[in-house]
């Protein structure tokens, strides 16, 4: 039925019911779980309010009237032991779904990856701390492996989101927010920040590619090439742009993300005079 | 001298504000003109403008609500339309820090002061009428309130010519809200606007839970009050609940802005999750205040339309009472994404679908209330129809986003967005509309053109489907909300098919102007004589069309749940009204400026703030309180209306009745 429905909704691209790893695929089985269940109930519920309207219309002679009928108990009961009913099914979903699909659970299966997430006025930025590298707007991960995502925001709220993969949650600066993916095969997905952080916001999308063990070892040896990325670098991030192409840097700070976390690092400026999202606006700013 | 205002501050190079803002300047002057021209202002200044009748204020209200909602759907007009555009490599013809602004002002707009104002508008139109009195407790008070909204209003328009609206979205999220990632004035605007007619719309929650508490006609008992009344009742409990979490939240956000304090910042101590939870504690009830008068409109039109007593009347009470407590405990849903754990996310995710069962009652016994009935297919009844079909799908939608892991697919995408529409315009915009045809006979004296008024629902009930089932799809394909454009290409069609939704509404806009401007024309033909257009259950059917001012010439006694129906059935039982009773001369609160005084000063007062123009600030408060001295120095509070006044337009009723009575008797007689 997942197969199915996500084939009708996606058309030409592919839809989040089409969750391509563990947690992708669980969240999307419970929103259909969760569908169905509302649909045996509100399917019917229509029908009977059309029915009822077109049966006792004013015109329709073969129809009883009964003027002074506003009271049953027997219906009463019905009425609301339907909903009742209807949201203890889905109290149990909720119940069940919140627990299993904690984001800050574990998942199963080999050692994870540790990936470190900071949202930047506008672009992502991934510390692989085991790894000793980090990228910009580009998330390689291999195929089959859980992921420990870390992500914390150096500026506003953003969500950190990959549509196919599973569960969003926000980054938030001065708090480090937990999450854990798996892709389960090969795939290039997006990301992208499902939280308005201002003027750039429309750009802050990413690649997300989930390569098969070979690919990743190659890639992680071509990121290592990379310039370091120390704190002038960090700094030039930091500031409000968007649009940026994918950076790889081979040599990062291990306790960068954590400076950023604890706010050890100032949080990202801002609109500074003369950018253009600062527009002037203390002089009165524009439209 | 000024603060931070400058020249700078007019858009002069911005071609898309600076003429939208001149052509308003322009009709504002026309119809200054006009009114001068014609000679009205004296008619304007002493029937409306310091009136304290409530049905003139009720009107006020909607016509504010009415060109608001004009204002926001242009809004979501120039959205769909830059979304539309700007796919792939395109950028639309919105940059970044406009559109930002446009969808911020599209919800502020849409919720304070297009819903607001129109639901608070119904509420005190038909409230005291319903109630058999004579006006709301407080009259001046409520005079007050209502210039207070309309100078919020006013200072989000005046941010069009004069600087620039919020870029935060329609509730201002720090650190992004903060003076370090805001810096311009666009927050201070959405500040101010919203704490002025915040304190309004407060008082109108005291105004209203008083009068139904201590103000029914004899024999109107709570059990015997009308649907809508016990709505109004509930939604001004929850103004009075949670107004106030507003008013605070948004008082510590200025003082972050003004004075550089760290309630919300991301660091020194401040927590911006804090702001999150408060402004969503009031956030979710906010719905619920907008919504349940809404039940209450499709309660009345149920009933009167398919000439029966409202199914359950006791169990929509409870479920009323019952919506209005558990709405105050779900605020969470609007973040579980924020990671706080399953054992909350739970407890958040039931409590929200729990509000789900007093709904479903609710669809029920409106399901019931038909049932056995004789359903007039009338312009509120289409509406209430495509009320429950689209509602109900709403609600379903709503129900899925309750349930934590399936937000975390969705959250903040165009699914949700779908999903609010679904049960705001389905809901609330549709019984305004609803309540608009049922109540325009008794606030004006004739009928709306029944034509154009079913053609304005076809159009905006297909055009609301054709313009969001796109963005549920785009939605379930991953596509976030507050984009000003989009990457994937195949994102597109979908965008373009919800544009063509769009054009379907801009036409069921167009039929609802044509209905009014084709029925004002008719008005002649089109009177309502007898008061009575619908063969009304509740006691504002009992008064002229217009009602006086005075309302009843003597209260009514209330036998039985449905108060006129009662009167109505055993007059046409005996074929004669109750006997003439003996008249006498009734006091009415008298006209008050001080409504429309403090509002003005209120307008300066929130206009220097955002500007930091410290001494006319404080000019604005000091106009404000000697406006307040007058007003409590006053002597004279009542005068009185003669008993002659009152027999006469009593008698004139009376006759209008039992021509009336003839009438249906007959009728009675040939079936
Ligand atoms: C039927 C005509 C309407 C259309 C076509 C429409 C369209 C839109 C669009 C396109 C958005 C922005 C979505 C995004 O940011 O991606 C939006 C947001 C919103 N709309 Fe509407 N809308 C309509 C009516 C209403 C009404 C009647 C209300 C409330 C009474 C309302 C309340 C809101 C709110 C609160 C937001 C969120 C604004 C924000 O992102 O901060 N809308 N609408
Ligand atoms: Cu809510």
């Amino acid at each position: 039925m997942t197969a199915c429905l996500s084939g009708c909704l996606s058309g030409c691209s592919p839809s989040l019911l089409d969750g391509v790893g563990p947690v992708g695929r669980d969240d999307a089985h419970i929103f259909l779980d969760a569908l169905a269940i509302m649909l045996v109930i509100v399917v019917p519920t229509i029908l009977l309010a059309l029915w009822v309207a077109w049966r006792y219309r004013a015109g329709n002679a073969n129809a009883v009237y009964l003027p002074h009928w506003s009271y049953s108990g027997r219906i009463e009961a019905v009425t609301w032991s339907i909903p009742i009913l209807t949201i203890l099914f889905i109290g149990g979903v909720i119940w069940i779904g919140s627990y299993r699909l904690d984001p800050f659970r574990p998942l199963p299966g080999p050692a994870p990856i540790e990936v470190q997430v900071v949202s930047l006025d506008w672009k992502w930025l991934f510390i692989y701390p085991g790894e000793g590298i980090a990228t910009v707007n580009e998330l390689v991960v291999p195929a089959g492996r859980p992921v420990h995502f870390s992500i914390t925001s150096a500026s506003v709220f953003n969500v950190f989101f990959v549509p196919r993969l599973g569960s969003m949650i926000y980054a938030m600066p001065g708090m480090v927010s937990q999450l854990h993916l798996q892709a389960d095969r090969p795939v290039e997905l997006f990301g992208q920040s499902s939280h308005f952080s201002g003027d750039g916001f429309s750009d802050m999308h990413f690649a997300v590619k989930s390569v098969d063990p070979a690919h990743y070892a190659a890639w992680l040896a071509a990121a290592r090439r990379g310039p370091a990325l120390d704190r002038p670098m960090y700094d030039a991030l930091a500031r409000q742009s968007g649009n940026l192409p994918v950076l790889a840097f081979g040599r990062v700070d291990p306790g960068l993300f954590h400076a950023v976390a604890m706010q050890q690092v100032p949080p990202a400026p801002g609109p500074q005079p003369g950018s253009i999202a600062h527009g002037g606006r203390e002089a009165g700013g524009r439209h | 001298m000024f603060g931070k205002l400058t020249w700078s501050a007019i858009p002069f190079d911005q071609p898309i504000p600076l003429i939208t803002s001149i052509v308003l300047i322009l009709v504002i002057l026309g119809v200054l003109a006009l009114v001068t021209v014609r000679g009205w202002w004296g008619m304007l200044w002493r029937e409306w403008i310091t009136s304290v009748d409530h049905k003139r204020i009720g009107i006020m209200y909607g016509l504010l609500g009415v060109v608001m909602l004009v204002r926001g759907f242009a809004d979501a007009v120039m959205m769909r339309s830059q979304q539309a555009f700007a796919v792939g490599a395109h950028r639309g013809y919105l940059a970044p820090e406009h559109y930002d602004q446009i969808f911020s002002a599209h919800g502020t707009i849409m919720i304070f002061f297009a819903a607001m104002p129109l639901v608070i508008g119904f509420m005190n139109f038909v409230t005291p009428l319903q109630l058999g009195v004579r006006d709301v407790a407080f009259p001046t008070l409520n005079s007050v309130s209502f210039w207070l909204t309309a100078s919020g209003a006013l200072l989000v328009n005046i941010s069009l010519f004069v600087g620039e609206f919020a870029r935060t979205g329609w509730l201002p999220y720090p650190p992004l809200s903060e003076s370090a990632y805001s810096p311009g004035v666009g927050v201070d605007y959405y500040l101010w606007a919203i704490q002025i007619s915040g304190i309004g719309t407060l008082m109108t929650g005291i105004n209203f839970v008083t009068t139904v508490l201590k103000l029914r006609c004899p024999g109107m008992s709570y059990l015997r009050m009308p649907m809508f009344c016990w709505t109004t009742l509930a939604s001004s409990l929850l103004i009075v609940a949670v107004f106030p979490i507003l008013s605070a939240t948004l008082a510590m956000l200025s003082l972050d802005r003004v004075f550089g304090w760290h309630y919300f910042t991301s660091d020194a101590g401040g927590n911006p999750m804090m702001f999150m939870n408060l402004i969503w504690a009031w956030g979710h009830p906010e719905v619920y205040i907008l919504v349940l008068p809404a039940f209450g409109i499709f309660s009345e039109v149920f009933s009167t339309f398919s000439g029966k007593p409202l199914f359950g009347y006791r169990s929509m009470v409870a479920a009323t009472l019952f919506i209005c407590i558990v709405a105050m405990m779900t605020w969470l849903h609007h973040f579980f994404t924020m990671g706080s754990g399953p054992a909350v996310n739970t407890a958040f995710g039931i409590s929200t679908s729990v509000i789900a069962v007093g709904t479903g009652v609710k669809i029920y016994n409106w399901i019931f209330t038909m049932y056995g009935g004789r359903v007039r297919m009338t312009v509120p009844m289409l509406w209430s129809l495509g009320f429950i079909f689209t509602f109900v799908i709403g609600g379903m939608t709503g129900v899925l986003l309750a349930v934590p892991p399936a937000d975390f697919l969705v959250h903040n995408s165009m699914f949700l967005v779908a999903h609010f529409h679904n049960v705001i315009v389905g809901g609330v915009v549709f019984a305004l509309f609803a309540g608009l045809d049922y109540w325009f006979p008794k606030a004006f004296g004739f009928r709306l053109h029944e034509g154009w008024g079913k053609a304005a629902f076809w159009l905006a009930f297909i055009g609301f489907w054709v313009t969001f089932v796109p963005l549920y799809w785009l939605g379930m394909l991953g596509m976030t909300r507050r984009l000003q454009h989009v990457w994937i290409p195949e994102w597109g069609p979908l965008l373009d098919w919800s544009l063509a939704g769009v054009a379907i509404l801009v036409a069921g806009a167009a039929a609802q102007v044509i209905m009014l401007v084709v029925s004002i024309r008719q008005r002649d033909r089109r009177r309502d004589t007898t008061g009575d257009p619908w063969d009304g259950r509740s006691l504002e059917w009992a008064t002229p069309s217009p009602p006086p001012f005075f309302n009843f010439a003597q209260l009514p006694d209330v036998e039985g749940e449905e108060a006129y129906w009662t009167i109505k059935l055993r007059a046409l039982e005996s074929q004669r009204l109750d006997p003439e009773p003996h008249y006498q001369a009734v006091e009415m609160p008298v006209n008050s400026a001080v409504g429309f005084f403090t509002a003005f000063f209120a307008t300066v007062t929130g206009f220097s703030l955002i500007w930091h123009i410290w001494w006319l600030a404080g000019l604005g408060l000091l106009g404000a309180f000697v406006g307040f001295v007058f007003f409590a120095w006053r002597d004279v509070h009542e005068f009185h209306v003669p008993a002659e006044e009152v027999a006469r337009a009593d008698r004139a009723r009376r006759a209008a009745r039992t021509a009336l009575l003839g009438e249906r008797g007959a009728e009675a007689a040939a079936s």
